[in-house]
């Protein structure tokens, strides 16, 4: 395979050896064990959009295998603002680099970069279009928490209508043969095109807008925030920031090993006092963007991660 | 009025192209995308709304003393897929082409999502959409992956 763009780059097997390298990596990426598998290897960070946890993880993840990062850094000091075509920035980066991870505000950026590129993409979300690195993330945490992905009932709140987190889960769940209740105001709703595409590859799916009906029997509960940047109209925002406050009161007739997530960072969405309780899981979460990072780096780069880990890592 | 005279309802031409079965109204797009325009120089008929037993009402385009080739024809894919086309010389069909709608459309139109990358006119890689159904006409942009079709896509025509 050339890069990671979307979900589709991977099969169902790929994702599940994936899934099961980063499980080994668990060590290196809390720094328990070094192992440097990605020594001399350099990781070129272009995040055109602001990111935290996943150009941070993306780091991380390059440095506790041994490897190296070189930042874009602030587009605002960089050639981007004299002008310079994401054709042009790729082919400089192409040659200083031996992989790439891209963040842009732009759909289909990633697939354009990775169309410019020699080295391997990964996409770390292109506009409302695709974010499958964060998508290896959430299914490590799901299968973390439940043992396994297939048949899992999984809700999907909040913004899902620019969310591409949420676009990139939902393909992934249905290839596992998930249950999806997608919960959302009328405005933010799942992209109809998305949803047909769902169900022309047999997903089943439920679209409310009351959250709160559908926690009883789910597995998952995936929050997503109203992201105020992708509005152009102040009015159109207002009528929907703040639809769903999940408090820990709310989560009384839950299932007892429901979890959880959150892509991240929260507004108003997930109140403080969930945090303490055993559902919550958007930190692990947060933290797993490391392994699974590491694991993705291992296979783009076509390095595969030992049996046992153990014993080929050394103690600090 | 014979048959014949109200069936030729613009001469026969002696060297050119004549492009019959274009779907109605859609000739102007025909036109449009094959870059005639007022700046050309080579006679050119257009018949709009003409009776076809087979297609209802229909559109023909003749253009004098100009052979379009075959990647020009396949441009009009889009729109007119099922049309025929004639090359004339000394007033008789010299030779028959079809269109070919292929598996993807390239440089012809620009995905009509307005973030798509391919919206800053400066990037440099071409304008792919793949083709996913032809009838009804379904396309998907090979970056930003929209699916989109005839009516959008028309008004996008490069």
């Amino acid at each position: 395979m050339s890069g990671l763009i979307t979900m589709d780059d991977l099969t169902n097997e790929e994702i599940i050896a994936i899934l099961d390298d980063a499980e080994r990596l668990l060590p290196v990426a809390k720094g328990e064990l070094y192992l440097p598998l990605l020594q001399g290897r350099i990781l070129g960070n272009l995040f055109f959009e602001p990111s935290t946890r996943t150009r941070m993880s993306f780091e991380t993840a390059m440095k506790r295998l041994g490897g190296d990062v070189v930042n874009l850094g602030d587009v605002k000091t960089s050639s981007v603002v004299k002008g310079e075509t994401l054709f042009d920035t790729i082919q400089m980066v192409d040659g200083y680099t031996d992989i790439i991870a891209m963040r842009h505000p732009r759909q289909g950026a990633a697939q354009y970069a990775q169309d410019s590129a020699r080295v391997p993409i990964l996409n770390g979300g292109d506009g409302a279009g695709h974010h499958p690195t964060q998508t290896m993330l959430d299914l490590f945490t799901i299968r973390q928490a439940h043992g396994r992905l297939d048949g899992l009932k999984v809700v999907l709140a909040g913004d899902l209508r620019y969310g591409r987190t949420v676009h990139s889960l939902s393909h992934a769940l249905t290839r596992f043969d998930c249950e999806l209740v997608f919960a959302s105001p009328d405005l933010l709703r799942m992209p109809r095109d998305i949803v047909s595409d769902l169900e022309a590859h047999g997903a089943k799916i439920t679209e409310t807008e009351d959250l709160y009906s559908m926690m009883k029997d789910a597995d998952v509960i995936y929050m997503t925030r109203i992201q105020k940047e992708r509005f152009s109209d102040e009015d159109e925002y207002a009528k929907v920031a703040g639809a769903y406050k999940l408090h820990a009161n709310d989560l009384n007739d839950v299932k007892a090993n429901m979890i959880i997530m959150h892509p991240l960072p929260r507004v108003d969405e997930i109140h403080p006092s969930v945090d303490a309780t055993r559902h919550a899981r958007y930190f692990e979460q947060a933290f797993n963007g490391v392994v699974a990072r590491m694991a993705l780096l291992c296979k783009l780069l076509g390095v595969s991660v030992p049996k046992n880990v153990e014993k080929e890592g050394s103690a600090f | 009025m014979s048959n014949e005279h109200s069936m030729r309802r613009v001469t026969a031409i002696r060297n050119g192209t004549v492009i019959d079965h274009i779907p109605q109204g859609h000739a102007m797009t025909v036109l449009e995308m094959l870059g005639i325009n007022d700046k050309t120089s080579v006679p050119v008929s257009l018949v709009m709304n003409v009776p076809s037993k087979k297609m209802g009402s229909k559109d023909i385009i003749k253009v004098e003393d100009r052979e379009l080739t075959q990647g020009e024809l396949d441009r009009l894919a889009l729109v007119a897929p099922d049309a025929h086309v004639a090359i004339i010389r000394a007033y008789t069909v010299a030779e028959k082409m079809t269109i070919n709608l292929g598996a993807e459309v390239v440089n012809v139109v620009r995905c009509t999502m307005s973030n798509c990358i391919t919206s800053n006119p400066r990037e440099p890689l071409p304008h792919r959409l793949k083709v996913m159904s032809r009838d009804p006409l379904q396309l998907r942009c090979h970056y930003c992956g929209r699916t989109q079709n005839l009516v959008e896509l028309v008004k996008n025509v490069i």
